[in-house]
């Protein structure tokens, strides 16, 4: 053990005395461990926060879409226009003797169109909902007027909500409750507006929403919904609640091969899965662009240590005189080359966690995203773990011809 | 007690092809406690002869026989082991570590040895004293003048406490005083009973010996007292 502290030392000593050769060389093993810090401490932070705001839509929300579950962005289409899903089917999972554990539930309707007022045009997303069921799920704030209700849903009322910048866009600073607005050349009223910056990911402040009922009778050309969003008791009641809806909807459409169904269901856990599997392919695919860096360091640093490697041909020679075994001489050159590229290691977790640090405070103070900074103890571990590998694997090769050299020849040298 | 023994070594070098007899045929006996100086001309073999003593290159044929024991088909390990235990080693150009001190490089042979930790320094510290050092302990080589630097390389080939000192022309690259100054101390480590084989081409040099041996062209040509060298043999 103090052989290898005194061996140890004076490796630091060589890595120290051509300072700024080996800088350059650990240059390389330092962008490639920041990277790795950054990649995994982004990634978790992502997904954190990406859980976090799915999670906020209701663990014991399930989703209830028309047409069959598409495998590719192509597929999708057929879902907005599938027509399999109606007031009858929403009523049916409404009743208690088929869905026993429904609670609430409402549909969705995507409606494409412009938003006049006046002079004024814009083109927001229209949904036809339930005021509700967005307060609930959106975390959204709102700033002024009152939301619709089940009973203004219930006579169809031509009454809408509108988003911070639409508000901005049709009315200015003026207050838009109480003023009546067009959506695609219909007649609505303004009854409440939301405040800015609310809803997460999903930007709420170019939504319209309007009752349900409304949109399907007045701004949609087919009867049908987009989805239904169903809220059960609790989320250990939703597998129990899939196959229910999934029973239900069958036996409405007399389906009996579940290849045929006309109608899919997703819940908040799939959904969970999904963007886990997308985020750590994601993550995948970053490592290997970072291992590529970290290969192109390590050659940096077998090209070094070659060079160390031979002006230091006679100190080799002199210590095999002095009786360095060859396991001695190898020894010493990798560990030269595990303290270069762990020096460069250590600077770049600093660094990492320092990006990290300061593109979480970003993203929370300036952004407003809640993005909290958590100490990747993970990242530090691969990081470190990592450089002290590729010192091993870059620095055998020269080691192992240090180790070669024979003394007579290693002491000529000139 | 007889140290080292040559029969009949030979060592052949490639050299363009061509091959090279640098040691041809030597017989060599040389017992604990000689001081034998090494004497030669430049390319005559003295050497290729240290090297091959200190088991430095393999000879081509012959035998090596060290404190009684074959050196042939000894590993690389083995052959370590006894140059760091047995062997000291004084080369003309020094061969100090650089931005290393004084003290740590005559601890360098101890990283090679089983010795504890706690014994390295004050025995390096001690035989820097042995040759007059003892202020210099914390400077770098390149502080140190040519005669200092030799003896630090001394102090390290001693430090384990070595059966044998080989010096080559350790006065090679100092001036004359630094070299009497080198050549007192290794004249007194003999006289404290160390064996020391001395390789120069120096024959008044080799006169601090008790005996010396001539190699010509890679063959022994006389061999006896230092002080009776015949003057004919020597074309340096």
């Amino acid at each position: 053990m103090n052989h290898f502290i005194f061996t140890v030392v004076m490796a630091l000593r060589a890595v120290r005395a051509n300072r700024v050769r080996s800088g350059l060389t650990v240059l390389g093993i330092v962008i490639g461990i920041t990277s790795i810090m950054l990649i995994v401490s982004l990634g978790d932070g992502a997904k954190r926060l990406i859980l976090s705001e799915i999670q906020g839509l209701g663990a014991e929300t399930i989703i209830v879409r028309p047409g069959q579950k598409p495998s590719g962005p192509s597929d999708f289409a057929q879902t907005l226009f599938s027509d399999s899903i109606k007031d009858r089917e929403l009523d049916l999972l409404r009743k208690k003797e088929f869905v026993p554990d429904h609670v609430a539930s409402a549909p969705v309707l995507f409606v494409t169109g412009t938003v006049s007022y006046e002079s004024e045009v814009a083109r927001p997303t229209i949904y036809g909902w339930s005021a509700e069921f967005m307060a609930s799920m959106m975390k959204v704030k709102v700033a002024g007027g009152q939301l619709f209700d089940e009973e203004d849903i219930k006579q169809s009322l031509a009454v809408a909500v509108i988003g911070s910048e639409v508000s901005q866009d049709l009315f200015g600073s003026e207050d838009p409750i109480g003023r009546a607005i067009r959506i695609n050349g219909k007649n609505f009223r303004v009854v409440a507006h939301l405040a800015p910056g609310g809803g997460g990911l999903f930007n709420t402040n170019k939504l319209v929403v309007v009752p349900y009922s409304t949109a399907l009778n007045y701004l949609s050309s087919g009867k049908h919904y987009n989805e239904v969003m169903v809220k059960v008791s609790s989320p250990e009641v939703v597998d129990r609640a899939v196959q229910d809806i999934t029973r239900t909807l069958r036996d409405a459409h007399n389906i009996t091969d579940p290849d045929k169904d006309d109608f899919y269901i997703e819940t908040q856990q799939a959904a969970i899965d999904q963007i886990r599997t997308i985020l750590s392919v994601l993550t995948a695919f970053l490592s290997a662009v970072v291992a590529i860096s970290l290969l192109v360091g390590g050659i940096g640093v077998m090209n070094v240590m070659l060079v160390s490697v031979t002006e230091r041909t006679k100190e080799i020679g002199l210590r095999k005189a002095l009786g360095a075994r060859n396991h001695d001489i190898m020894m010493q050159f990798l560990i030269e080359a595990v303290l270069l590229t762990g020096i460069g290691g250590a600077v770049g977790i600093v660094l990492g966690v320092s990006f990290g640090y300061i593109i979480a405070l970003v993203l929370s103070s300036e952004l407003g995203v809640d993005w909290a900074f958590v100490l990747p103890w993970k990242a530090g571990f691969i990081g470190l773990s990592t450089s002290f590998v590729v010192g091993i694997v870059f620095g055998l090769y020269p080691a192992r011809s240090a180790a070669k050299k024979s003394p007579i020849e290693a002491l000529r040298y000139e | 007690m007889e140290l080292i023994s040559l029969k009949d070594v030979s060592k052949v070098y490639e050299a363009d092809g061509e091959p090279l007899r640098a040691i041809d045929g030597i017989d060599l006996s040389i017992s604990d406690g000689e001081f034998v100086a090494i004497l030669g001309p430049s390319g005559s073999g003295k050497s290729t002869l240290l090297q091959i003593l200190g088991l430095l290159d393999p000879l081509t044929s012959g035998t090596y026989q060290f404190c009684g024991e074959d050196t042939r088909g000894m590993s690389d390990d083995q052959l370590a082991l006894l140059r760091n235990s047995r062997m000291g080693f004084v080369f003309q150009s020094f061969h100090l570590l650089a931005r290393t001190t004084v003290l740590e490089n005559v601890m360098l042979p101890f990283a090679y040895a089983q010795v504890p930790k706690k014994e390295w320094e004050p025995r390096a510290r001690a035989m820097i004293e042995r040759v007059g050092l003892s202020h210099r302990l914390t400077h770098e080589p390149s502080k140190l003048s040519g005669g200092e630097r030799q003896r630090v390389a001394i102090a390290r080939a001693l430090v384990l406490e070595p059966q044998v000192i080989f010096a080559d022309e350790p006065t090679g690259n100092l001036d004359t005083k630094s070299g009497q100054s080198v050549m007192d101390v290794i004249s007194s480590l003999h006289r404290e009973g160390r064996t020391i084989v001395l390789i120069t081409h120096d024959r008044t040099l080799a006169k601090h010996a008790n005996r010396a041996v001539l190699i010509q062209d890679g063959k022994k040509q006389w061999d006896g007292p230092a002080l009776q060298i015949p003057d004919v043999h020597i074309s340096v």
